[in-house]
């Protein structure tokens, strides 16, 4: 409980005493550019064989002759665009972004850098964190975008191949009773997670004290409590919006 | 010169610093000595207002930074340089934006100004041809020298330097130690360098404060360090046998 009020001070002292607009804007592209190259390819990947494996098992459950095998591809929609796309790449993105973004600031920390900014009167938290989180924002939709396009086409690749449904099937069911509020949902939830990790893997990292050892933990720590985070909100947010 | 009046810092239920009040003075070389854990670096981050004292005023040059406002805060701070004890350069920029980094915050410079600004500085701390090396392929020296030009970059009137020479062999600990001696003479700069290596307080000890367990014991210069009459501070002195041996016949 306490950890939780630092949490709010520490956000609300990224917003005083900024530096000046062009400042942050170069640091938040450099940021961008660091996510988007640390993720994509991992998220292409795990996304793709969510896909194809969600088919398959949806295939191979579905087998009343009553039921229609588009019918997959609209299971596979779904469950893509609820939950994988947006939760399960949380999980993902939490160890792959939140965990460096608590260690680099954990070293930061630890090797004086942090202080060598305050010196200088710069708000160090402010500088450090408030572009990794803006980064976070932009970039973790796209990423959640890309993901949902890559497991829907995993999906048609593997019942192609399998011949669990033809091509047709599949793009039928895909576009069978679509709902656009499900992507709005999807993109909520991104903005939702990707603050949450952000934050949290950043507050972890920049209150950071003592040696390399600790550095490890907090980028751990960052990881866990970033999930956790996500699963809580995942659940309100399905609770509140659906 | 920097004058700090009183000063207390506690941590929960931790003493660490009791009452300090003293004077560095502008062109010189100021040294707060003592050993490991009584409270140096904190005494420096109490100073330079990395940490907020519980008690007590730090002035600079007459104005009262600890409270002072905003402004004033921000006016001083630009007057300061400071260099940490790993160097604590940016890991993501490599040497030259190091140093250009407090021109970019605090300066309205051209580029080309700054690229001079820098260029003088790393020539100034011994340093040429290593602009875009990395500080992960730098040696420990080298770091250290481009933490000074980092630090003076901005014309401070004002340097601070923690444990400048931990890390570094003797050899490389007396030449950053002259480098800081002869930067202070060059630039007239009221410098204050913490440390508890013998070497640089009888090399570059113009005034010296001596701190035992989070209390001022003695200050002075190195020419009286050996007749102090101060216990602690004959144990922190005479540590070895050479130097024992000698005590009485020593004049530095
Ligand atoms: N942020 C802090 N929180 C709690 N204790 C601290 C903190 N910083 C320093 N201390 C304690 O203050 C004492 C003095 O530390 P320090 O000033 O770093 O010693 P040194 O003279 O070696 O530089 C140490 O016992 C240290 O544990
Ligand atoms: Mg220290």
């Amino acid at each position: 409980m306490k950890g939780f009020g630092r949490y709010i001070i520490f956000l609300g002292s990224l917003f005083v005493r900024r530096e000046t607009f062009k400042t942050y804007y170069n640091l938040v592209f450099e940021e961008c550019v660091q996510i988007g190259l640390k993720s994509i390819l991992l998220f292409m990947l795990v996304s793709t064989f969510m896909g194809a494996v969600t088919t398959l098992q949806t295939a191979a459950n579905l087998i009343s002759p009553f039921v229609p095998r588009f019918v997959i591809a609209q299971v596979v929609r779904e469950m893509t665009i609820l939950e994988l796309a947006p939760t399960i790449m949380a999980v993902i993105f939490a160890g792959k972004v939140g965990s460096s973004m608590a260690g680099g600031l954990g070293t930061m920390r630890i090797t004086e850098q942090i202080d060598a900014l305050e010196v200088m009167g710069i708000n160090s938290s402010s500088y450090l964190v408030l572009p990794k989180i803006l980064a976070s924002l932009l970039m973790y939709p796209l990423l959640v975008i890309v993901a949902a396009v890559c497991a829907i086409l995993g999906g048609y690749l593997v019942g192609s191949i399998t011949g669990a449904l033809t091509p047709t099937e599949y793009v039928y069911g895909i576009r069978y009773t679509f709902n656009p509020y499900f992507i709005t949902f999807a993109l909520i939830k991104s903005f939702v997670f990707s603050f949450l990790i952000s934050s949290i893997s950043s507050f972890k990292g920049y209150y950071t004290s003592g040696g390399a050892l600790e550095v490890g933990i907090a980028s751990t720590n960052a990881v866990t409590a970033s999930i956790i985070a996500v699963l809580l909100s995942d659940y309100f947010l399905a609770y509140l919006l659906l | 010169m920097i004058k700090i009046k009183n000063i207390s810092k506690s941590f929960a239920d931790k003493t660490v610093l009791s009452g300090i009040s003293g004077e560095f003075e502008k062109g010189k070389t100021n040294l707060i000595i003592g050993s490991s854990g009584t409270g140096k670096s904190v005494l420096l981050k109490c100073i330079v207002g990395l940490l907020q004292p519980d008690t007590g005023n730090v002035f600079f040059d007459l104005r009262n930074f600890t409270e002072a406002d905003k402004e004033m805060k921000s006016e001083i701070r630009r007057e300061i340089g400071m260099l940490f004890q790993g160097g604590a350069l940016f890991d993501s920029k490599n040497v030259e934006d190091n140093v250009m980094f407090p021109l970019d915050i605090l300066t309205r410079m051209s580029i080309e100004e700054k690229k001079e600004r820098v260029n003088f500085c790393l020539q100034r701390v011994g340093l040429e041809g290593v602009n875009k090396k990395m500080p992960s392929e730098i040696s420990g020296g080298m770091k250290k020298r481009v933490g000074i030009a980092r630090a003076i970059v901005n014309n401070p009137n004002y340097l601070f330097c923690d444990e400048p020479n931990s890390g570094l062999d003797p050899q490389t600990s007396i030449l950053i130690d002259e480098l800081i001696l002869e930067i202070t003479h060059e630039f007239d700069i009221t410098t204050v360098v913490v440390t508890h290596d013998m070497n640089s307080v009888i090399g570059i000890g113009e005034k010296i404060m001596f701190l035992y367990k989070g209390n001022k014991l003695w200050d002075g210069s190195n020419k009286d360090l050996t007749n102090s009459g101060v216990k602690e501070l004959d144990d922190f002195v005479f540590t070895n046998k050479i130097m024992r041996n000698l005590k009485g016949s020593i004049k530095f």
